[in-house]
């Protein structure tokens, strides 16, 4: 059914699921909502299942005139929100109706968020996903970002009985100054020298940084005089910290398969929402964890979401 | 085991972590056909099993890459069950491998490199055309982008340098040739491969079933078509 029509795109909106595995294999990269942790609150604020496809909105957002009934919550990035040119918060559920008016205009503290809808943004499955992956032309809608006259259309679903809230002390605050947990390797042994110099630096986000990667800049992470300069092509995985030659690190993210230079550390999985926020000019630090600690914050990750999750059905 | 060519065939795979949800899986050292196959063996194995929790297996040169999901899979256990993998089934055969047929215009508007090649190893461009059709490649790796191949036994004739400056865009289905290496450009790409020839087929076509002709380990085989049979594959593909 039909959600909303696109007035302005606003400079990158795009449709994405939790990601495309199936082709991994054959080139195909992830793709799927950087911030995965915005992405999934959205969806549960409106009552979704949890891979229902969402808009990412990137920096400067969009406006879109609603044609139907609908509960609509925007996570993630706070964007100053408007419906009717009144403020509306985040972080929780809002019903719309058809005529309004939303407007997202621009990213004021962290640079993506998202938008659900109830049901899911619907765009056809391609290739296992409903995610869009820009330079392959698929996925989301026709395989593009938003443009001005799009049709949105949204799955069949009961709306919310009653408005649902992440509570306050949850919504993450995004700063300039980003910690990263990571668990050191796949490539750690050629770095045995410098993976201190990762771990007690400071670096700076360039301003080449997207869904593919971001680059940092600081103090350089130097290869061991033994170790080769360049890998055999290899894949490559969301949070990887790849050091090329000149040793200032790239952070892989969901839009990267494979390559060839080699990785010092991994960012693990719940700390990637903290990257995909950081705008040019932050200032990123490594913390050092272990695979164990990292697998412990993942279960107090998943305990706190099923917390969250009674909280909310209880309002 | 030490290889010709110096590449090691490990006795048993190696382990690297790559995060929390991810490991990495190293068969050998070097590039070499024989390593190559291990990795296709135990990611056709991996594959068949199904194993909860293990969300993609992605095979490169020498290695090959597990997803998993930490909440159903422990890393310890992973590692135990590729481990005997290997034990269990030593010498099953790889999964029978596809011989991928690609037709290609040579040279003219297709192949704008083709003269250059030719001149740059003092051959003729019919001569480059029958070397480059003449052998079959074997396909070690997909990656990069969609459907783009790593593909081995470049005729050492052909070898040729990167073009000085990069194109902005060299269109899908183009065929060229960078140092040692030969592959295709399944999407329109910038890239600085000499192109010495495109094919008509699609070689990533999102709305078929299976949007791919080839995986890694089935072996390439190109075969020098016409304009006119260019055209007319061409048609076909796109309608």
């Amino acid at each position: 059914m039909e959600f909303c029509i696109v007035e302005r795109p606003g400079s990158l909106t795009t449709v994405q699921d939790k990601g495309r595995y199936a082709f991994l294999d054959r080139g195909v990269p992830l793709s799927g909502a950087l911030d995965l942790f915005a992405f999934d609150a959205a969806n549960l604020l409106v009552g979704n299942d949890r891979n229902a496809a969402a808009l990412e909105i990137t920096v400067i957002g969009p406006k879109l005139r609603v044609l139907a009934e609908a509960d609509i919550a925007l996570t993630g990035a706070d964007m100053a929100m408007t419906i009717n040119e009144r403020p509306a918060a985040g972080w929780q559920s809002m019903r719309v109706r058809e005529g309004d008016i939303i407007k997202i205009p621009k990213a004021l503290k962290g640079c993506r968020a998202y938008l659900a809808v109830s049901g899911g943004i619907d765009v056809p499955l391609v290739m296992g996903s409903r995610s869009t992956y820009l330079k392959g032309a698929i996925g989301g809608y026709c395989g593009r970002r938003l443009m001005q006259g799009d049709v949105v259309k949204r799955g069949a679903k009961d709306l919310l009985s009653r408005p649902r809230r992440l509570p306050d002390n949850h919504i993450p605050r995004y700063s300039g100054e980003i910690l990263l947990r990571a668990v050191p390797g796949p490539q750690d042994d050629f770095f045995t020298f410098s993976i201190d110099v990762l771990f007690a630096s400071s670096y700076r986000v360039t301003s080449a940084a997207d869904r593919m990667g971001y680059r940092l800049c600081g103090a350089p992470v130097n290869h061991d005089r033994d170790a080769p300069p360049s890998i055999i092509s290899e894949a490559s995985v969301p949070g990887s910290v790849q050091i090329p030659p000149d040793g200032q690190p790239i952070i892989l993210l969901v839009e990267q398969t494979s390559g060839g230079y080699s990785k010092a550390a991994t960012v693990i999985s719940v700390d990637i929402p903290e990257i995909a926020q950081a705008v040019p000019g932050a200032t990123v630090r490594f913390e050092r964890v272990t695979l164990n600690q990292a697998h412990d914050l993942c279960r107090k990750a998943a305990a706190l979401r099923s917390t969250l999750v009674e909280a909310m059905m209880d309002r | 085991m030490v290889k010709a060519g110096g590449a090691t065939l490990f006795a048993e795979p190696r382990f690297r972590i790559c995060g929390d949800r991810s490991v990495m899986v190293e068969y050998g050292d070097g590039i070499d056909y024989e390593i190559n196959r291990k990795v296709k063996q135990a990611t056709a194995l991996l594959t068949d099993r199904r194993l909860d929790g293990i969300k993609a297996v992605i095979p490169a040169y020498r290695s090959l890459t597990i997803l998993y999901d930490p909440f159903l899979v422990d890393p310890e256990s992973l590692r135990d069950q590729i481990v005997s993998l290997d034990e269990d089934k030593p010498e099953e055969p790889v999964q029978s491998s596809k011989i991928v047929k690609i037709p290609v215009c040579y040279g003219g508007e297709f192949g704008p490199d083709l003269n250059i090649v030719a001149s740059c190893r003092s051959l003729s461009p019919d001569d480059v055309v029958a070397l480059h059709s003449g052998r079959s490649y074997y396909i070690f790796m997909v990656g990069f982008a969609p459907g783009f191949c790593y593909l081995g036994g470049l005729d050492e004739r052909l070898h040729t340098p990167r073009l000085a400056t990069p194109r902005t865009l060299i269109p899908a289905g183009s065929v060229g040739i960078a140092e040692n290496q030969t592959g295709m450009y399944p999407l329109a790409s910038p890239g600085g491969w000499q192109i010495i020839g495109r094919t008509p087929l699609k070689l990533f076509a999102p709305e078929r079933d299976n949007p791919f002709l080839y995986q890694a380990g089935d072996t390439i085989r190109f075969v020098p078509v016409s304009g006119e049979k260019y055209r007319k594959i061409y048609d076909e593909e796109h309608r």
